[in-house]
């Protein structure tokens, strides 16, 4: 029985439309699917940044925002609130058409990498077969954005950080889609509901278990890069507050630093939610083997099981943010070339090795 | 002539390599563990809810707020009309207004501190023999008026006259 008929792609709303309207399905069902992703995308963001400021409060012994709502639930609403209202200013001399171009292309990229997200067996809005290699594809749209905003803004320093993050993310691309393309060689399929369902089982199915040993080390080395795609702490030369100001927003306000700033910690939630769905068994629960706990566990929806993995990803690069200095240019460039690439470069050919001695999986 | 480094072995990169890998990821590990802890005991958060808990906030110990004078029970104070505080306020925001009592003794007539003057630096509580003034924990001390600023510490002799009454 293969997995298709197991797990068909079909889901309760879509079959509703489907038998309402049989013509217009084909438009309706792509909308809903759309309007829930933007609705999705939203909340996140909220739920993120007030997660963001909750944990960075009380690792610091501070409490972050208190004031809005009970223990600041609705500080979001009220930020976004000065947000809109906020005077959207543009610097002289800064290049008109590409200076509000910028902001949206991290967003866009941020969307499209949502949308093959697979959040449980039916809650998937594509599933190319070549998945991982869109991924990789779409999200250079990100390095454009942050490139052209950092260029068009006039300002040296937004400038600088720009070309370092650039400089950055184009370096750490390298290892990200070396490590995807382990998880591909082990699994046989690009696509990432296939990734998935490779991974279906007890939680030593997993590929952070299942490749002995490797997996763990390629996970850790998954986040380091991961956490330097997203520009954050240890790996935030991009910004550098004490350095640059603030890179390569320094000069957006009101919505066009949002949508930065929104693009910013969705990609948290994206780059969480794809360790997840390649190492931590995405929406399958951590089965152990014993019927009666595996009965229980059983129980929580898929989507349960994703989303409380991906927080508890989010989470680790919160920890990794408040506790980490920032690393010098030259380390971060160290720690991909000498490193990590070298490093992956072996893990896929023990990857490899592996395979035909038949441990892996 | 350039001093040419001697160039390592294989296993010596190697082993400094992994060396260096493995501290630098211990290190890493501990900072972690710090913040982990803060994070999962909120006790540990040292910031005040301030207009919230104004009820129970209590200042610590060696907060230095305004000066005051402390009274007993009879409403006598300890001070004599010394005037070394006076001497030791770098500011000059202490006055010891001196008068005679009954049998021309020198006493107390009004002691005035200017509190908008003072920069709770402790040298007048220093250097009181009498331990007559001590340094209150208040903190709330902004007022419309600058007049308000301007204290009398001692309870004058005619309202001691009149508590006794009571």
């Amino acid at each position: 029985m293969s997995a298709e008929t197991l797990y068909p792609l079909h889901n309760g709303i879509g079959n509703m439309v489907r038998s309402l309207f049989p013509e217009s399905a084909f438009i309706i069902n792509p909308i809903i699917g759309l309007i829930s992703l933007v609705v999705l995308v939203s909340s996140l963001a909220a739920v993120l940044i007030l997660l963001e400021r909750k944990v960075a409060g009380h690792m610091q012994l501070r409490h972050g925002p208190m004031r809005v709502g009970y223990h600041g639930i609705l500080q979001p609403l009220a930020d976004g609130v000065k947000l809109i209202f906020k005077e959207i200013m543009q610097p002289k001399g800064a290049d008109t058409f590409i200076f509000y171009l910028a902001p949206v292309l991290p967003l866009t990229a941020t969307f499209l990498v949502m949308t093959i997200m697979p959040f449980d067996h039916h809650l998937q809005l594509a599933d190319p077969s070549g998945g991982v290699l869109y991924i990789i594809g779409v999200s250079g749209l990100s390095v454009l954005g942050i490139l052209l905003g950092g260029w068009a803004s006039n300002n040296k320093l937004s400038l600088l950080g720009a070309m370092r993050s650039g400089a950055q993310m184009i370096s750490f691309e390298v290892s990200l889609a070396l490590i995807m393309l382990l998880i591909v060689m082990l699994s046989g399929s690009a696509s990432l509901r296939g990734i998935v369902l490779s991974q279906e089982g007890l939680i030593f199915d997993w590929w952070i278990f299942k490749f002995p040993f490797l997996g763990i080390l390629s996970f850790f080395m998954y986040l380091i890069a991961s956490t330097a795609e997203l520009n954050r702490t240890p790996f935030d030369l991009a910004e550098a507050e004490s350095e640059l100001s603030a890179g390569y927003h320094t000069e957006y306000s009101g919505m066009g630093f949002a949508m930065f700033f929104f693009a910013e910690f969705v990609n948290m939630f994206v780059s969480a939610g794809l360790a997840t769905t390649l190492f931590l068994g995405g929406f399958h629960p951590p089965l152990i083997g014993i019927s009666i706990i595996d009965g229980l566990l059983n129980l929580l929806p898929g989507f349960v099981w994703f989303f409380g993995k991906t927080f508890f990803i989010v989470f680790v690069y919160m920890w990794f943010r408040w506790t980490f200095p920032r690393v010098r240019i030259d380390q971060l460039m160290s720690l991909e070339w000498k490193m990590l690439l070298p490093l992956n470069l072996l893990l896929l050919t023990l990857g490899a090795v592996f395979m035909m001695l038949g441990w892996a999986g | 002539m350039k001093a040419t480094i001697p160039k390592e072995n294989l296993l010596d990169y190697s082993s400094r390599y992994l060396r260096k890998v493995f501290t630098g990821f211990y290190s890493l590990i501990q900072g972690m563990e710090i913040t982990i802890k803060y994070f999962l005991n909120p006790k540990t958060v040292i910031t005040q809810q301030y207009p919230e808990n104004r009820d129970t906030l209590e200042m610590f110990e060696r907060f230095r707020g305004p000066v005051s004078m402390p009274h007993d029970e009879k409403g006598q104070n300890a001070c004599v009309a010394c005037g070394i505080c006076e001497k030791a306020c770098p500011n000059g925001s202490i006055s010891v207004l001196t008068t005679k009592d009954l049998s021309g003794r020198k006493v107390l007539g009004k002691y005035v501190y200017r509190m908008a003057q003072c920069a709770f630096c402790g040298l007048c509580v220093e250097s009181c023999p009498f331990d007559a003034i001590v340094l209150t924990r208040d903190f709330e001390l902004s007022v419309y008026n600058r007049n308000e600023l301007t204290w009398v510490l001692n309870t004058p002799q005619i309202e001691q006259e009149e508590n006794a009454n009571d």
